[in-house]
């Protein structure tokens, strides 16, 4: 909403610089984005028109005698004219000017040499110099709106008021400031000048003057002239109309259209630009009909039929539903009502009786048509905010003298007022200074919270409390009554808003909660969640956050099976765009992007991951969010170092980092790491990780179509997921509170440090080639004797036999009661070689 | 006779000490010794012939012979440590590296800037009383915008473009949506809770919403809530006040300026002094960017003032449609964006840094 300061004036003194009112406004709720100066014409004048003359060598072109002001006269002139007393013209100038309009007698905007102005043929601001223009010197000029940068208008040059004073320089006569507010849906009231006018007299302790709606009626009353009914009344709360004859339609005064263009809006005609300005002034929007072209003078405001349309004011042929509101004659449609005019009920040149409408229409109804045309006109963001109805007939008096006083013509008697809720007033809003004191937690007086709805303009009336009450104060209670500028005022909470936001929230005290400190909220996923990232980082990977949708190509890539109907993702209905359509339903898709992107401009080595939902359809709820941190590694082991001889990051790299990362978290038991298979990974290099019965996550080197899916240039790449809803939702360790005993609970219990020394062995087995060594670390993990169990080598080629691979382990035997002999150690060893050669065919290497 | 013993005494313990001066080898030190000490040493065999004396010159020259002995011994001692040390440091002087070589490289992890600044403010909410929740990303309408006194029509709608997730229910509307904020928890919390009720909630938000410099359309939000009988407007002063100070440091000034969010009545938003300049550029009015204004402060845009969240008392619709007595509860909720104070706190000129995972950026952090 742009508000020029020239206009707000008219309505209220201002007292206050722009930027300080600006900032006063700004901490009341209606912000000021920006603080537009107009002018900033050096050298430019009221000057009047002297004489025209041609040109004597252009036909096109006239020379004229500007009188520029005693101020603006030359030396030479001045002296002269300073002589030549009585005279009366002084500083007078020849100037050449092509404008038609340009007449004798006219004020006009005279720019000297210096001047800076917009070049309309080289479309840049320029300084003016003198010029020989077809051979006569011009000695400034007689400026456009264009020039000036008033407007778009260049055809002519402006032309002023006959009172504008002559010699005045420009910026004094025609410049402006305008405040762009950027107003909260909230306050509807700021969409008008006057509305603002109210807000800054309630801040600055002035009063407001309400502009002249008054005028003469003659001839026959409308009612005889037009009928009016409203069929649809639940749409169109109230429908008023006034009706202005032999009026003459053509451009509106310069005043009129310097005022629209100011506030933002294009000047049209003059009844048009009426409509235009009370909207601005008043916020209600008006619409002028051609009576003529109204058939049987008949209006009914209705729902549409089916199957109706209507070519609207901007040449678009709309098909109109029952949903519709419509403004229409005895037969057809000729507005969609409170939204845009029809073009066959439109004002034109030759119009001389207008029917002026002046309703409040139902603000959603009136929000949804817009919606569904895609028509957000300046009347729909004021309709659908709900106007009041007591302001439809003032505006409407307004605009009808405006009308009259722009175009001429007589008003007929009366105006037409429909308006069925008449009898049922805008409600009182009640106000308890003790209600006042629970939200603010402040004390105010009476007198305080009257003085500022006298401010607002605000009637109230005082209640007594609770008659028993012996604070009175506290019990004081007011009927506020809210005026018609304002929608927003509707219960006691909304009192108190004004209130605080007048007297300023720098004297309301500031005070630290007193009340008690709720039990915590139990967040065992938060804190699982929060651990997770933690583990991860402290084993070095980097954290990422990427975008949640994606698109099927990309889960494609990922051999995401994104077309078969259990596994769809959720769609999302208008995507910002193609690439992001879908929520994913797996974190891969969109870390390999990140992997792959940042190969593009580092070297790695990479170790990234991220931590997020995943979100899985259900049927009519919505959709399953499961934390899942994905993580990805690939690149050199090391950054390029002098010291470190490097190799790339590989399996085992990523399987130590994550078996570190779970170690810290502290699993209720040790994970648990099997073959597995996954269609983005590579088949023989995958492993599920489980932890008891639950799989709570998955790690292998990537498939190697995935990786020529996303062109990684790093091989190979290792892809870990860990899912936190298995790690948190073990049934077996539920306790009986409820909460889970997780990730780091079971896993923490604290063990003696025994006192007895560990005996030390090393085992070299022989076993089959397909013997996953996991197995053989388990069986001898088992034993209760077996403090601890490092595979240390892993052989195969010469030394054993084909198919078979030598794997070497140092055993530490230890006993928390008791000093192991040499003997139990052995008996011990014995024993798990009976068991792995029993179960895994394991012989002792030679 | 004893004169002339105690005298050979001393002149032997100089002549040893002399010559154990000169010696840096250990094998000459265990020569040294034996030839001194030994017990066919020099000092051995004056000993020795003190028994031929009477008892009064035994006693006294034994003494003496027995303190050169201890001499002689320290001495040895001494030098042995001496030399010793000084073989350390020539060892240690052959053993130079070049320290201003590159270390070994550790792999390191980082947290992303939002998590950290996330648990920042969090952290801070959480010394006050508050317990961190969570919610859905994907909501429905009626959490989204009814509970929170929005409903269907509403013009403050247009305030949150909204993704729609494409899914019809029986009766033909659209009611799944990524979630425009995280206020929808509040009635959540509510509903579940009987109060008092403290808890802020971090999370993603989505926006159907161009992305600039200054906007994203996918970021975090921290959405705060108290609820309990005799909240008060002072108190949300004073909780988001200290809030200020915890995250932006302890001498920093607020102030609240009139806002609006249907949720809340009355609703404010508060803004810090600008850290950068100190609030010394002109406070040329709080809307801070009025047309003339040059350079300046870039943090504040010389208006001295920095907008940090939106906050208000909870709007008594809010709380009855969860069953709580408005008479009875009041209290205060808030938001803010964790990005943008992670702009402010280092100095972040784009937000679309945050989720392009450019290492680059998320090494700095």
């Amino acid at each position: 909403m742009q508000v020029p300061l020239s206009w707000l004036q008219e309505y209220v003194d201002l007292d206050l610089t722009p930027t300080e009112l600006a900032h006063r406004l700004t901490m009341a709720g209606v912000e000021v984005g920006e603080v537009i100066e107009s002018g900033g014409w050096p050298n430019c004048f009221v000057g009047e028109v002297l004489e025209v003359r041609p040109h004597p060598n252009a036909d096109n072109l006239r020379l004229c005698r500007v009188n520029a002001g005693a101020a603006n006269a030359p030396e030479s002139d001045r002296t002269a004219g300073e002589t030549a007393t009585g005279d009366g013209v002084v500083g007078v100038m020849e100037v050449v000017c092509g404008a038609p309009n340009v007449a004798a007698g006219q004020k006009i905007c005279f720019a000297q040499v210096g001047a800076r102005l917009h070049n309309p043929h080289s479309g840049r601001p320029e300084t003016l110099k003198a010029a020989r223009i077809r051979g006569v010197v011009s000695e400034g000029m007689i400026c456009s709106e264009l020039e000036l940068g008033l407007g778009a208008g260049h055809e002519g040059i402006v032309v002023l008021p006959p009172d504008a004073p002559l010699g005045m320089p420009l910026d004094d006569y025609l410049g402006d400031t305008i405040l762009d507010l950027e107003v909260t849906p909230n306050r509807l009231d700021c969409f008008s000048i006057l509305g603002v006018a109210h807000e800054v007299a309630a801040l600055t302790g002035r009063t407001v003057r309400e502009p002249e709606i008054s005028y003469a009626e003659a001839g026959p009353p409308i009612t005889e002239q037009a009928a009016i009914s409203v069929a649809d009344p639940d749409l169109c709360h109230r429908y008023t109309a006034s009706l202005i004859q032999g009026l003459k339609i053509g451009p509106s005064p310069q005043w009129l259209q310097d005022r629209l263009t100011r506030a933002g809006l294009r000047p049209i005609s003059n009844v048009v630009d009426v409509t235009n300005y009370v909207m601005l002034e008043f916020n209600q929007p008006l619409h002028a009909f051609d009576l003529d072209k109204v058939r049987d003078r008949t209006i009914i405001v209705r729902r549409a039929t089916p199957g109706e349309t209507l070519e609207t004011l901007d040449g678009v042929a709309r098909e109109l539903t029952p949903d519709t509101l419509v403004i229409a004659d005895a037969r057809d449609p000729i507005g969609i009502g409170g939204i845009i005019g029809g073009a066959n009920s439109e004002i034109g040149p030759d119009t001389t009786s207008v029917l002026l409408e002046s309703a409040t229409f139902n603000n959603y109804n009136n929000r949804r048509t817009a919606e569904t045309f895609r028509l957000r006109t300046d009347a729909t963001q004021r309709f659908e905010k709900g106007l009041r109805p007591e302001l439809a007939p003032i505006a409407l008096r307004r605009a009808t003298r405006l009308i009259q006083q722009v175009a001429g013509g007589v008003i007929a008697q009366g105006i037409i007022d429909i308006y069925p809720d008449a009898d049922k007033p805008h409600p009182t809003v009640p106000l308890t200074l003790k209600r006042l004191k629970q939200i603010l937690g402040m004390d105010l007086a009476i007198e305080q919270v009257e003085d500022v709805f006298r401010a607002l303009g605000f009637q109230w009336e005082r209640r007594d409390g609770n008659a028993n009450d012996n604070d009175t104060d506290s019990g004081a209670a007011l009927a506020v009554t809210v005026p018609y500028w304002r929608n927003d005022i509707n219960l006691e909470e909304d009192l108190i808003e004004e209130v605080v936001r007048i007297i300023g929230y720098d004297n309301v005290p500031t005070t630290m909660l007193s009340t008690p400190i709720p039990h915590q909220q139990p967040a065992p996923m938060t804190q699982l969640r929060e651990r997770v990232k933690e583990a991860l980082t402290a084993v070095g990977l980097q954290e990422t956050i990427s975008y949640p949708l994606v698109n099927l190509e990309a889960l494609e890539r990922v051999n995401y099976p994104a077309q078969e109907p259990e596994s769809r993702p959720l769609k999302i209905a208008n995507p910002l765009s193609a690439g992001q359509e879908y929520l994913r339903p797996t974190l891969r898709a969109s870390l390999l992007s990140t992997l792959s992107y940042n190969e593009g401009h580092n070297e790695g080595p990479f170790r990234l991951f991220e931590q997020g939902r995943v979100f899985l359809p259900r049927p009519d709820q919505l959709p399953e969010e499961r934390e899942v941190a994905a993580g990805v590694i690939a690149g050199l082991r090391s950054e390029p170092s002098w010291l470190v001889d490097n190799g790339p990051l590989d399996f085992f790299d990523a399987k130590g980092m994550l078996a570190s990362a779970l170690a810290l978290l502290g699993l209720p038991e040790p994970p648990v790491w099997e073959p597995a298979e996954d269609p983005a990974l590579h088949p023989g290099r995958c492993a599920r990780i489980k932890c008891g019965p639950a799989q709570i996550g998955i790690l292998g080197e990537l498939h190697p179509t995935v990786v020529e899916a996303f062109d990684l240039k790093h091989r190979p790449a290792t892809l870990f997921e860990l899912y936190l809803d298995q790690m948190l939702a073990r049934p077996d360790t539920a306790d009986k509170s409820g909460q889970s005993a997780s990730a780091g609970q079971r896993g923490r219990n604290f063990r003696s440090l025994t006192r007895f020394p560990a005996a030390h062995r090393d085992l070299a087995l022989v076993v089959a080639e397909d013997v996953p060594a996991g197995q053989v670390q388990a069986i001898l993990t088992r034993h209760r004797l077996v403090e601890r169990v490092e595979l240390f080598d892993l052989y195969t080629g010469e030394n054993v036999p084909p198919g078979t691979k030598s794997l070497a382990f140092h055993l530490y035997f230890q006993s928390p009661e008791r000093t192991l002999n040499a003997e139990e150690v052995n008996r011990t060893l014995e024993g798990l070689l009976r068991t792995l050669q029993r179960d895994l065919g394991a012989t002792i290497r030679n | 006779m004893s004169q002339t013993t105690a005298q050979s005494i001393q002149e032997l313990t100089n002549t040893a000490l002399t010559e154990l001066a000169e010696i840096d080898a250990p094998e000459a030190l265990e020569q040294w010794r034996v030839s001194w000490l030994g017990r066919r040493g020099g000092l051995t065999a004056i000993l020795r012939g003190l028994s031929q004396l009477a008892l009064e010159q035994r006693r006294e020259l034994g003494a003496l012979g027995n303190q050169a002995k201890t001499t002689l011994e320290e001495n040895l001692e001494r030098r042995a440590r001496e030399i010793s040390q000084a073989r350390l440091a020539r060892a240690a002087d052959q053993e130079r590296i070049d320290v201003t070589l590159p270390g070994r490289p550790v792999a390191t992890g980082r947290l992303h800037p939002t998590t950290q600044v996330v648990r920042e403010i969090t952290d801070a909410f959480v010394a006050m009383g508050f317990s961190v929740v969570e919610g859905p990303e994907v909501e429905w309408d009626y959490y989204n915008f009814e509970r929170l006194n929005i409903p269907q029509g509403h013009p403050a709608r247009d305030m949150w473009n909204t993704l729609w997730v494409d899914y019809v229910n029986e009766a033909g509307q659209q009611p799944m949506l990524l979630r425009t904020h995280t206020s929808p928890m509040q009635a959540r919390v509510m509903e579940q809770t009987s109060p008092p009720v403290r808890v802020v909630v971090p999370g993603k938000c989505y926006r159907y919403e161009a992305t600039d410099a200054t906007h994203e359309w996918h970021f975090y939000q921290v959405e705060g809530l108290a609820v309990d009988a005799g909240i008060t407007f002072a108190d949300l002063k004073g909780t988001l006040y200290e809030f200020a100070r915890r995250l932006f440091g302890a001498e920093r000034k607020v102030r609240f300026r009139c806002d609006y969010f249907p949720f809340v009545e009355p609703g404010v938003d508060m803004s810090i002094d600008c850290f950068a300049c100190q609030g010394t550029t002109k406070d040329n009015g709080g809307s801070g960017n009025s047309s003339d204004n040059g350079g300046g402060c870039r943090i504040c845009r010389d208006s001295g003032w920095i907008e940090i969240m939106g906050a208000g008392m909870v709007h008594p619709q809010v709380l009855a449609g969860v069953g709580y007595d408005p008479e009875q509860y009041t209290g205060f909720a808030f938001g803010l964006g964790p990005e943008r104070i992670a702009m402010l706190k280092y100095g972040i000129d784009d937000i679309r840094h945050f989720y392009s995972n450019d290492l680059r950026f998320l090494r700095q952090f």
